[in-house]
């Protein structure tokens, strides 16, 4: 460890330590907005600019690292100035309409602006036009107008997924996030990382704020890799997949577009919702009283007539683990059998 | 997986092969990219079609189908000759090396090439590059498995994997990615013939002796049936009432034709599914299910995590969960079942179940927990094998390449492999019905060689006919210069193109798995 000064406190950092590592790690809040934990400092935002003495310029906390006696200071008048000037050009050409954008509660943009009172950017119109090309997927529609250019999509899709499908197109005030769709995956990684509320998805018309609604932390139902996925979930339904930030878990916060996309079918009008008993060919309705009495009596009698082994079972890799013990259970113990198997093989 | 995917972050080498990696599990695949862009890490590719990672991979190695026992013993063969194996740990830790010698002396690169097509010098050099690395793993999946030879394919890359002492260490190991959510718990639990949970068998009768007493009544020692083998037995009336939990095979199996005749003969078939599926429309009774965000429980995924599902949203109309419909038809049937929750099932199972006695729904709440873990300290197993093999000694099993069933002849030139895509999973009964999904993925396409394509005189969105010796499949063709010629790839998630009409039914001996990434198949254009 080293000893470094932060804001007249005296504290250790490691010697790897970027300056915003050394104060989150002493419980100094410096903001941030382009930096995320998962990601590769970006260093494009400017909002954690601070003071280290000896240096005449204010330096990005999230890239520049710590040395021994380092003397650190957050929040003088001219970084704090500095950071207001920031957000004011962030707001150039912002929409000012938070109470219709889905992001607005979770959006970083919004949090400075409130915290550093920057009600307009005060710069006078400026007009721009920009020609922006559809994004990358059809599933996330962009807002270049509300995107901050924080690049924290550019480098989740590079970082995190490996797969590149997004850079930034042309500079200043017509600079755009574009996507290049014949490499997206639609994983909505970006989606996840936008600090705004540039990003939406398309495919959902969901009554409220996505990050808005209650998180139910599960496993993804799709393949064997069993991601952790926070099902967002209003009114009995379903209306958005997020992922725990969590290093410990098998997907590290990442999803795919199965897991994010995939969750239509739950909520579905084709679900089966009654029991059904063929008779005559045809489907009727039945009481759930009435269908296992059903199966049952039917199953007793093929077991009296032909011996246990004469039912088999096939049980699920799509259920539990807890289900799955009872099927066999009940196949080897009620009806007394080891025809037992499921698509393990398959 | 003998390793954690967490573990995969290590690795300096990754050998992938029979998986379709960024497709079929996508988040793998973005590990193995960043151990590869970040640190360096080496990947080889060994898959008959040009999948996507093949083009990310170092060395891409392009064998014809079913001929994975061949190159795998090539590339022993070249790790043993230029001494690049791990002779320590093949002596201290394992036994059966000299058969395993005396089998892939006869498999010189020069052989190999002529039964898997390929070149010698690439396989010299995925040979030294895996068995050069210092920790190097091997990712495979159905890929390896749906063939004949599919557990001998298993067999091998253990065999390879210990040759050059790649097991029980960090970023090392024989890494199944399993294709489906819970597949693994499902084999946990003793959802199989031979065993009951934890993998103790049925015909040992210490094992019964445990279960009878726990379950209170007397149960039977002889092994059942397999699912593959389950169509025959119905057929001759040995079966003759079937209980389906959750499963399609009326899409999923090899041969459809032979499928739905047998499951038309039943006295009695109960389906218990969340959709109307191919299957449930031919069910005596069907059992409305509730799905994954419905209910509590645990999954087991790939690596032996066992994770928490938990309820999020009710179930419509009158769904039950699974667990419940178990337990109510069992009570009814004369079995009475009592669970006031999906808790007090898995501490019954965790009970009975060694591998599971140290896992606990409140030591879960703090994150997944790998087994074995067998108390309530025990911090999990992320890495099997470590010090040595569960069976003591690492077992080679040295084994000789056999050719698929069904290989492509004048009647039937080209060879059909099967798989699935990005955007769904299995029959697509929950990724069709996902708006999203189905945007970018309305349909399946019979992928072919551009040249072979060219040669049949068939464009993009042309109706063609895949026609086998079990079946015809009438669906769109889309050029793909990822298929070599002669082979044709299908998905087999589209009900509309049901692509396992076509399949072959020929079974590996040991695991009665269908050889589903062999056929041969014969192309025409469709008849306007």
């Amino acid at each position: 460890m080293i000893a470094i000064t932060i804001d007249n406190r005296n504290v250790l950092a490691e010697p790897q330590d970027t300056i915003l590592q050394a104060a989150s790690r002493n419980g100094i809040r410096i903001p941030t907005l382009c930096y995320h934990k998962r990601l590769s400092p970006i260093g494009s935002c400017r909002i954690c600019m601070v003071e280290v003495t000896g240096m005449d310029k204010p330096v990005p906390a999230c890239t520049t690292p710590v040395a021994e006696g380092m003397t650190v200071e957050t929040r003088t008048e001219r970084v704090m100035e500095l950071r207001r000037t920031v957000i004011r050009m962030m707001l150039i050409n912002h929409p000012m309409e938070c109470h219709v954008c889905g992001a607005s509660g979770s959006c970083a943009l919004q949090d400075l602006a409130y915290e550093y009172g920057v009600a307009a950017h005060e710069f006078g119109e400026i007009p721009v036009n920009r020609r922006v090309k559809p994004y990358a997927t059809p599933l996330i529609p962009y807002d270049p107008n509300k995107c901050v250019l924080c690049l924290r999509c550019v480098h989740a899709c590079q970082e995190i997924k490996g797969i590149d499908a997004l850079s930034i197109a042309l500079r200043g005030s017509l600079a755009h996030i574009q996507g290049e769709r014949s490499r997206c995956i639609s994983c909505g990684e970006c989606w996840q990382v936008c600090p705004v509320g540039a990003l939406t998805q398309a495919v959902t018309d969901p009554p409220t704020r996505i990050h808005q609604m209650e998180a139910v932390t599960t496993t993804c139902g799709y393949c064997g890799v069993g991601c952790q996925m926070e099902l967002r979930v209003m009114d009995g339904k379903v209306w958005g997949v997020t992922a725990p930030d969590d290093p410990e878990g098998p997907n590290n916060g990442s999803l795919c577009a199965k897991g994010r996309f995939g969750f239509d079918f739950i909520g579905h009008p084709d679900r089966l919702t009654v029991p059904l008993i063929r008779e005559g060919g045809r489907f009727r309705e039945a009481s759930w009283e009435e269908a296992l009495a059903y199966a049952a009596r039917k199953l007793k009698e093929i077991c009296a007539s032909h011996g246990p082994d004469a039912v088999m079972g096939f049980s699920s890799a799509r259920c539990t683990n807890e289900e799955n013990y009872l099927f066999q259970k009940f196949l080897r113990a009620g009806v007394g059998t080891n025809n037992v198997d499921h698509c393990a093989r398959l | 997986m003998t390793n954690s995917i967490a573990d995969l972050e290590e690795s300096d080498c990754f050998l992938i092969t029979g998986s379709n990696t960024s497709e079929c599990h996508p988040v793998i695949a973005d590990m193995v990219r960043r151990a590869c862009k970040r640190r360096g890490a080496k990947l080889i590719v060994v898959e008959p079609r040009e999948i996507p990672l093949a083009r990310e991979a170092h060395i891409f190695l392009q064998p014809r189908p079913g001929t994975d026992v061949a190159w795998l013993n090539g590339m022993m063969h070249v790790i043993w000759k230029e001494r690049l194996w791990d002779e320590a740990f093949v002596k201290e830790r394992t036994e059966g090396a000299e058969a395993l010698f005396r089998t892939i002396d006869r498999y010189p690169p020069r052989r190999v090439e002529m039964i898997t097509g390929i070149p010698q010098d690439q396989l010299i050099r995925a040979a030294r590059m895996y068995g050069s690395a210092p920790r190097s793993a091997v990712l495979f999946a159905m890929g390896l498995t749906q063939h004949i030879s599919g557990t001998d394919n298993v067999k091998s890359s253990a065999n390879l994997a210990m040759l050059t002492g790649n097991v029980g260490r960090p970023g090392t190991g024989v890494n199944p990615l399993r294709g489906q959510n819970n597949v693994q718990g499902a084999c946990d639990m003793g959802a199989l013939p031979n065993v009951f949970s934890g993998y103790q068998r049925v015909s040992d009768i210490n094992n019964r002796a445990k279960f009878e007493k726990a379950w209170g009544r007397l149960l039977s020692g002889k092994p059942g049936l397999t699912l593959t083998a389950a169509g025959e037995a119905i057929q001759c009336e040995k079966i003759k009432a079937l209980y389906i939990m959750g499963e399609n095979p009326l899409l999923t199996d090899a041969d459809l034709t032979h499928v739905k005749k047998a499951l038309a003969r039943l006295d009695l078939a109960i389906v218990q599914d969340i959709f109307l599926t191919e299957t449930a429309r031919l069910a005596h009774v069907v059992f409305p299910a509730a799905c994954f965000a419905e209910k509590e429980g645990t999954f087991t995924n790939t690596d032996r995590r066992v994770q928490r599902v938990r309820r999020a949203v009710p179930a419509p109309g009158q769904c039950l969960m699974d667990w419940e419909i178990i337990a109510r038809l069992s009570t009814a049937f004369g079995y009475p079942m009592r669970y006031g929750s999906a808790r007090n099932i898995f501490s019954e199972l965790a009970a009975l179940t060694p591998s599971y006695q140290g896992i606990t729904y409140d030591r879960l709440e703090a994150g997944g927990l790998h087994w074995p873990c067998p108390d309530a300290k025990h911090p999990g197993t992320p890495i099997l094998h470590q010090g040595q093999f569960v069976r003591g000694k690492g077992l080679f099993h040295a084994v000789e390449y056999r050719p698929p069933a069904e290989l492509p002849d004048t009647d039937y030139p080209f060879t059909l492999t099967t798989g699935r895509y990005y955007e769904h999973y299995h029959t697509g009964t929950m990724t069709r019905r996902s708006k999203g999904l189905d945007l970018l993925c309305p349909q399946g396409y019979a992928e072919i060689n551009p040249e072979d394509a060219g040669e049949m005189e068939v464009e993009e969105g042309d109706r063609v006919v895949l026609t086998s010796r079990r079946g015809r499949v009438e669906m769109h063709a889309r050029p793909n210069p990822a298929c070599p010629r002669g082979i044709i790839f299908a998905p087999f998630h589209f009900h509309e193109a049901r692509i396992n009409l076509l399949t072959n039914p020929a079974r590996d001996p040991v695991a009665d798995t269908p050889e589903f990434k062999v056929c041969a198949v014969r192309l025409e254009k469709a008849a306007d």
